[in-house]
């Protein structure tokens, strides 16, 4: 007998209460908890919650959006700025770092200082970010090693609550949630943000121009 | 269930009382838990409240966990069926030894001889680091505080801080004397700063990140309907071992399957809010099988059982196995407060440890561990998915009892005491009689209106409470000096 005969076994023992007749959808699951707990314009209810985990938070218009990247890009004094595959190349700035694009060793994305990426879906509520690993945000390795990471999110990736992103999330994707650096608060429950993941971590809200809506 | 696991108890603790004397005697311990219990509590508590639909959420958590368990072999094979189609290999473990095996296995056909580890209570309850030692394989944890625990050779404490019990000068000394043997030695003059500390975990780390071909982490949950698995963290060691490595072993309890993709909008909210007391954790990875080009190129998804099975055949007991270890239970309980994780003698501590340890190894191996409560019922209002734990442990107790009267030829000084009460509280006449006994005995022993320790068989009921002396006069006897009864039966 396999293990997974044994075990199914033994499930179907220690479930004799359960009717044989009886289907999951016969287990009442009341869903009676709200959709969505955004009550305001979701865009500055997450520049709210992004910056309650310290992360830099800026804001742009489609017009603006270069002219900040290269701005924030260039505060950081960066050497080495991974760009992933698919990443709208009018929003790339010149700067004085030298551009990295895939195929990327390791050795390399470890040398890499910057990286800047898009998203897949903000979270407004909870202040997150979620990478699906689409056109713009590349393999999850490059967002991990690079210290330095700016998002850029559109105005309408953003939605309300949690019920909302993962209903236009794809599982099939390989998806991270990121809400704020990385964070410890293993000693003394002394919060220090910045462990394995990248120290700083910078969003740009981008909204439509106001000249085209 | 003795052959359930070797590190679900630690072998060789002390029983639950003899341990927590000596915690309680500890007043650095007793000062960190105070701090770290009371900061997380005060913490969740902003976070749930935030929510005015938090018990609504934590019905559908439950209403979930209970539809799983209900189903649970269906969920299983419809979880098979998603992860093997997504590219990843599923495999069965009955119990610890198995799985042990099963993981070492997988790891020695990589050719590899060591491996980087998400922090994993599932890993952590089968001894999966001793066996692979056994196996000449070397498991590096990559959390800071397991990291802390492993350099140490200790044991964790908390299912959420496990190095709580540890000051940040105890943490500097072992990163000072124990990293070299490891890897990548402390910087010079590391000072004791929880910021140096964390920079001086991320350097010993990172060369090992950077060169694991073999990566092992628990899960959070698993979606049957897609076949896609989720680690939540914080640090991002989880996303650098779910990430870099070609393999990856997940190491999952069977009873974290969730139903549909959908069900994650709520644990998304319940365990974060719980836990951490965050709206949302630093880093949350979910995968479905591989995918060409990003992550792991091999996965393997390992179902264990463990005890599990054995808990579910236990219709008040199986609610245990909703638990997602957010360990939002220990943080309010008055006892862990106290006694701190190691007491619980179990990788399971506080009271979701108090219900699970004895069901996951049979009660006759863990018989104090129910006992290590006050029934106070603060764990089950902190429940994200509402484990009704006071009600397990009060089960527990019954069969702890049974299983220590099954053992003894003649009944124990408790059984004799619960017999005897029984005879005095069935008659109003032999009550009386006792009560005065009582008043006159009670006495003349209490010292400042307290009776304290008391010698022979009372004393392990006295050892550990104090009872009030009782009053000259019982409540009967002032009402029926005080309230003469009218002729007719009424009262005046």
């Amino acid at each position: 007998m396999t293990a997974r005969d044994t075990i199914l076994g033994r499930i179907r023992d220690a479930l004799v209460d359960v009717p044989a007749d009886e289907t999951p959808d016969d287990v009442p699951l009341p869903r009676a908890y709200h959709r969505s707990h955004a009550d305001v314009d979701a865009p500055a209810l997450f520049a709210e919650r992004v910056a309650d985990y310290r992360a830099r938070v800026v804001e742009a218009t489609a017009d603006t959006a270069r002219a900040t990247i290269a701005e924030l890009l260039a505060a950081r004094s960066l050497r080495a700025l991974v760009v992933p595959p698919g990443f709208p190349e009018d929003l790339v700035p010149d700067g004085a770092w030298r551009r990295r694009a895939e195929p990327l060793d390791v050795g390399e994305l470890e040398a890499a200082d910057g990286v800047l990426t898009t998203c897949a879906v903000g979270i407004a509520v909870t202040g997150t970010l979620v990478l699906d690993a689409g056109p713009g945000q590349g393999r999850r390795a490059l967002t991990l090693l690079p210290d330095y990471h700016l998002c850029v999110v559109r105005a309408d990736q953003i939605v309300g609550d949690v019920p909302d992103a993962i209903a236009r999330l794809d599982p099939s994707r390989p998806l991270t949630f990121i809400s704020g650096p990385s964070a410890t608060s293993d000693i003394e429950l002394d919060r220090v943000e910045g462990v394995h993941g990248p120290r700083t971590l910078e969003v740009l809200i981008v909204r439509p121009s106001q000249e085209h809506p | 269930m003795s052959d359930a696991g070797t590190n679900v108890v630690w072998l060789g603790s002390p029983t639950f009382p003899r341990a927590a004397s000596a915690a309680l005697a500890n007043p650095q311990l007793r000062r960190n838990l105070r701090k770290a219990t009371t900061t997380i509590r005060d913490k969740r508590l902003a976070a749930t409240g935030e929510l005015d639909d938090w018990e609504q959420l934590r019905e559908a958590g439950a209403a979930t966990k209970r539809r799983v368990l209900r189903h649970l072999d269906r969920y299983l094979l419809q979880l098979e069926e998603s992860v093997t189609r997504a590219g990843g290999i599923v495999h069965w473990a009955a119990d610890a030894a198995e799985a042990n095996e099963i993981v070492a296995e997988l790891v020695r056909a990589t050719g590899s001889d060591e491996v980087v580890k998400v922090k994993s209570m599932a890993t952590q309850e089968i001894g999966l680091n001793e066996a692979l030692a056994e196996a000449g394989i070397r498991a590096y944890e990559t959390d800071l505080a397991e990291l802390i625990v492993q350099l140490r050779d200790d044991r964790p404490s908390h299912i959420l801080v496990p190095a709580i019990h540890l000051g940040r000068a105890e943490i500097r000394e072992t990163f000072v004397h124990e990293m070299a043997h490891w890897g990548r030695p402390a910087p010079e003059g590391l000072t004791d700063e929880p910021r140096a500390l964390a920079a001086a975990a991320r350097l010993h780390l990172r060369e090992k990140f950077l060169r694991a071909k073999v990566a092992i982490s628990g899960a959070n949950f698993a979606v049957a309907e897609t076949g896609t698995v989720g680690v939540v963290e914080s640090e991002g060691n989880g996303r650098m071992c779910l990430t870099l490595p070609e393999t990856l072993i997940t190491v999952m309890g069977i009873e974290k399957v969730l139903p549909k993709w959908q069900d994650l909008e709520v644990f998304l909210q319940l365990l974060p809010r719980s836990s951490t007391g965050e709206r949302m954790n630093p880093y949350t990875s979910t995968w479905t099988g591989t995918t060409p080009g990003d992550g792991p190129q091999t996965f393997h998804l390992v179902l264990l059982d463990n005890g599990r099975t054995a808990t579910l055949a236990d219709t008040t007991g199986r609610q245990a196995l909703a638990c997602i270890r957010c360990s939002a239970c220990l943080n309010v309980c008055p006892v862990y407060e106290r006694t701190g994780g190691h007491a619980y003698g179990s990788v399971y501590p506080g009271p979701i440890g108090a219900i699970l340890t004895p069901q996951l190894v049979g009660v006759e191996h863990a018989e104090t561990l129910p006992f290590a409560s006050t029934l106070c019922g603060a764990c089950y209002d902190a429940c994200p998915v509402q484990i009704n734990i006071p009600e397990v442990l009060t089960h527990l107790r019954a069969k702890a009892v049974a299983a220590r009267r099954a053992r003894r030829r003649t009944p124990s000084g408790e059984a004799l005491a619960m017999k005897a009460a029984t005879a005095i509280l069935t008659s109003p006449g032999r009550l009386a009689a006792a009560q005065k006994a009582a008043s006159l005995g009670g006495r003349a022993i209490a010292r400042n209106g307290v009776i304290g320790p008391l010698p022979g068989p009372l004393r392990s009921w006295t050892d550990a409470r104090d009872t009030p002396a009782p009053p000259r006069e019982t409540f009967r006897s002032w009402w029926r000096r005080t309230r003469p009864q009218h002729p007719s039966g009424e009262q005046r």
